[in-house]
């Protein structure tokens, strides 16, 4: 295909993307709007009033980051992993498979997708959290660097997860039971440094914190763990993730028989 | 001489649990034609068509699309191939103009050039009233046209249709058979049909394989085909019902039913004889028809020949 011809079939595939998560979105965009405003309310002010600070901070301040961050990584994810998934159910993905669309346009097409989804529920869970606090950004383009990039990672995460399932429960237990647990123990809620030493460690083994952490220093320029460090940790994965997914594709696991 | 439309050569394909659904298949499709690749369920016919269109991975062997092969140049093949399969696979919950405006896409078709085609494919399938409906609102029938409109977009020069009209009632059909026809004869698109309808091979192709066991049994023309069908059975519907079979020298009879007989015609033998032979009984014929179509008794004889074959030969494999 030329440079126009990807171009054209690259839009159109974001462009299909973004419009099936819109179409639907009370079940997309609306939840995770009223499940932040819950934590907004509850834990911040609610719970925070009575915690304090946290690392110098309101705790309302402190959570603001890493629930917005929490919104982009479950959106960014099940976006993907259900979208691609219903494309292999419904075999709609043939419609892919059979034109002339190099695999890593149809990679990237989902990813952009599922940014689209998790960029748009975090400006939306960001316009919630104005209700309740102020919000300053110390560092504005590394903030905006990272949670672009944390939703790449998460979505190519969900591309791989809806290659391998074979039914709708498979795309739900990797946000059930490993992607809720790291990023509710991501430093979200808290900062790792009231943690004893050995659960500071287990913590460090946690990519979810990284990206926490590198957000929050965007927003209020403090952070448990070296910036460069988080910020190297988060490319390499997504480096890793794509090549993978885009193995995977080329030798057509999970989709060609 | 021209390359062929398509052109396969030792396909062989193994699944992961062993079985073997290929054989090491060999088939031409010249350019232009109107090919039937028939069979019956699990022969083999939409594993090969899936190699063709990239939904299954072959084990060995080579497949050209008009001289282009698909393990060098796949993308540039995919540009020439169109693909209706067997069942519906697009996402019900899209509008039917979206589900066809998003395939030419894929194929990077631009939108000023997209949305024309688009509306002459769905005028001339007899979709474009729909073209705002939700896919998952139109009918079996609709549903197959609108995967025919979708496998045009982007003008293929080889049409691969997947049992296109399975399921769908005669009228439509025979509108099915009349476009493709058209699509044929007017824009030369090579077309290879797949059908459990025989009488829609024999009517609408012009050359024919038969696939049993992963295997490739003939190929050859249908009307070829045709010329070597050596028995005939009619139906002789009576004027009054009959007690016994009647005996008619040189002919096998069955009843079907206590008015209606069932006559065998081997090649040469004469229909006339037939009717005397029952009229010295006093036994009167009010109509006559085939039993079934020509092509499918040839079908099922091959068939039966081919899985006879197959038994005696694992037979012969337990002696040993």
């Amino acid at each position: 295909m030329s440079p126009t011809q990807i171009a054209i079939a690259l839009w159109t595939l974001v462009h299909k993307e973004t419009k099936r998560f819109t179409r639907i979105w009370p079940q997309t965009l609306l939840p995770p709007s009223i499940t932040m405003t819950m934590y907004f309310i509850i834990f911040g002010s609610l719970i925070g009033s009575r915690i304090g600070e946290m690392d110098g901070f309101s705790y309302m301040d402190f959570i603001v980051p890493g629930l917005i961050m929490m919104a982009v990584i479950t959106n960014s994810y099940s976006n993907v992993a259900s979208s691609f998934f219903s494309n292999k159910f419904q075999r709609s993905i043939e419609e892919m498979m059979v034109s002339p669309m190099p695999n890593w346009v149809i990679l990237c097409g989902f990813v952009l997708g599922g940014m689209a989804r998790g960029l748009g529920v975090g400006v939306i869970v960001t316009l919630v959290s104005l209700f309740f606090t102020r919000i300053s950004l110390v560092h504005p383009l590394l903030t905006v660097g990272v949670v672009v990039l944390t939703a790449a990672l998460f979505s190519i995460g969900g591309f791989i997860n809806a290659l391998l399932a074979d039914k709708f429960d498979d795309i739900s237990i990797v946000p059930t039971f490993i992607l809720t647990p790291l990023t509710y123990l991501g430093g979200v809620f808290y900062s790792i440094s009231l943690l004893p030493n050995f659960w500071q460690g287990v913590s460090m083994l946690n990519p979810i914190l990284y990206m926490v952490n590198v957000f929050r220093y965007g927003f209020l320029g403090v952070s448990d763990i070296p910036v460069v460090w988080a910020l190297a940790a988060i490319v390499a994965f997504i480096a890793v993730l794509f090549t993978i997914a885009l193995w995977m594709l080329e030798h057509g696991k999970g989709i060609r028989s | 001489m021209a390359e062929p439309a398509l052109s396969i050569r030792d396909l062989t394909k193994v699944y992961g649990n062993g079985f073997q659904a290929l054989k090491g298949i060999d088939l031409d499709v010249a350019e232009g034609d109107f090919f039937a690749l028939l069979g019956p369920n699990g022969a083999g016919k939409s594993t090969t068509l899936g190699v063709v269109c990239s939904l299954v991975q072959k084990t060995a062997g080579r497949v050209t699309i008009f001289g282009i092969d698909i393990d060098r140049d796949f993308a540039r093949a995919k540009y020439h191939l169109g693909v209706v399969p067997q069942e519906v696979n697009f996402n019900q919950f899209e509008k039917v103009i979206d589900i066809v405006l998003a395939q030419a896409g894929y194929y990077g078709m631009p939108r000023r050039e997209a949305l024309p085609r688009a509306e002459q494919l769905l005028r001339d399938l007899g979709l474009w009233d729909k073209r705002n409906g939700s896919a998952r609102m139109l009918s079996g029938g609709m549903k197959r046209r609108l995967m025919i409109a979708r496998a045009l977009m982007h003008r293929p020069r080889l049409l691969i249709l997947d049992e296109p009209t399975a399921g769908v009632d005669i009228e439509l059909r025979r509108s099915m058979w009349e476009y493709m026809r058209r699509i044929n004869r007017e824009e030369g698109t090579t077309i290879i049909l797949t059908t459990h309808y025989l009488e829609e091979a024999e009517s609408l192709c012009r050359n024919v394989a038969i696939i049993n066991h992963g295997e490739i049994i003939r190929n050859t023309s249908v009307r070829d085909l045709l010329a070597e069908l050596d028995t005939e059975t009619f139906l002789l519907d009576l004027a009054h019902p009959v007690a016994e079979v009647p005996t008619i020298e040189g002919f096998e009879v069955r009843q079907v039913d206590s008015a209606q007989l069932a006559v065998v015609v081997r090649r040469g033998q004469r229909m006339n004889d037939i009717f005397t032979a029952l009229g010295e009984q006093g036994i009167e014929v009010v109509s006559m028809r085939n039993r079934a179509n020509r092509l499918e008794e040839m079908f099922v004889s091959m068939v039966e020949q081919g899985n006879s074959d197959k038994a005696a030969a694992e037979a012969l494999e337990a002696r040993a």
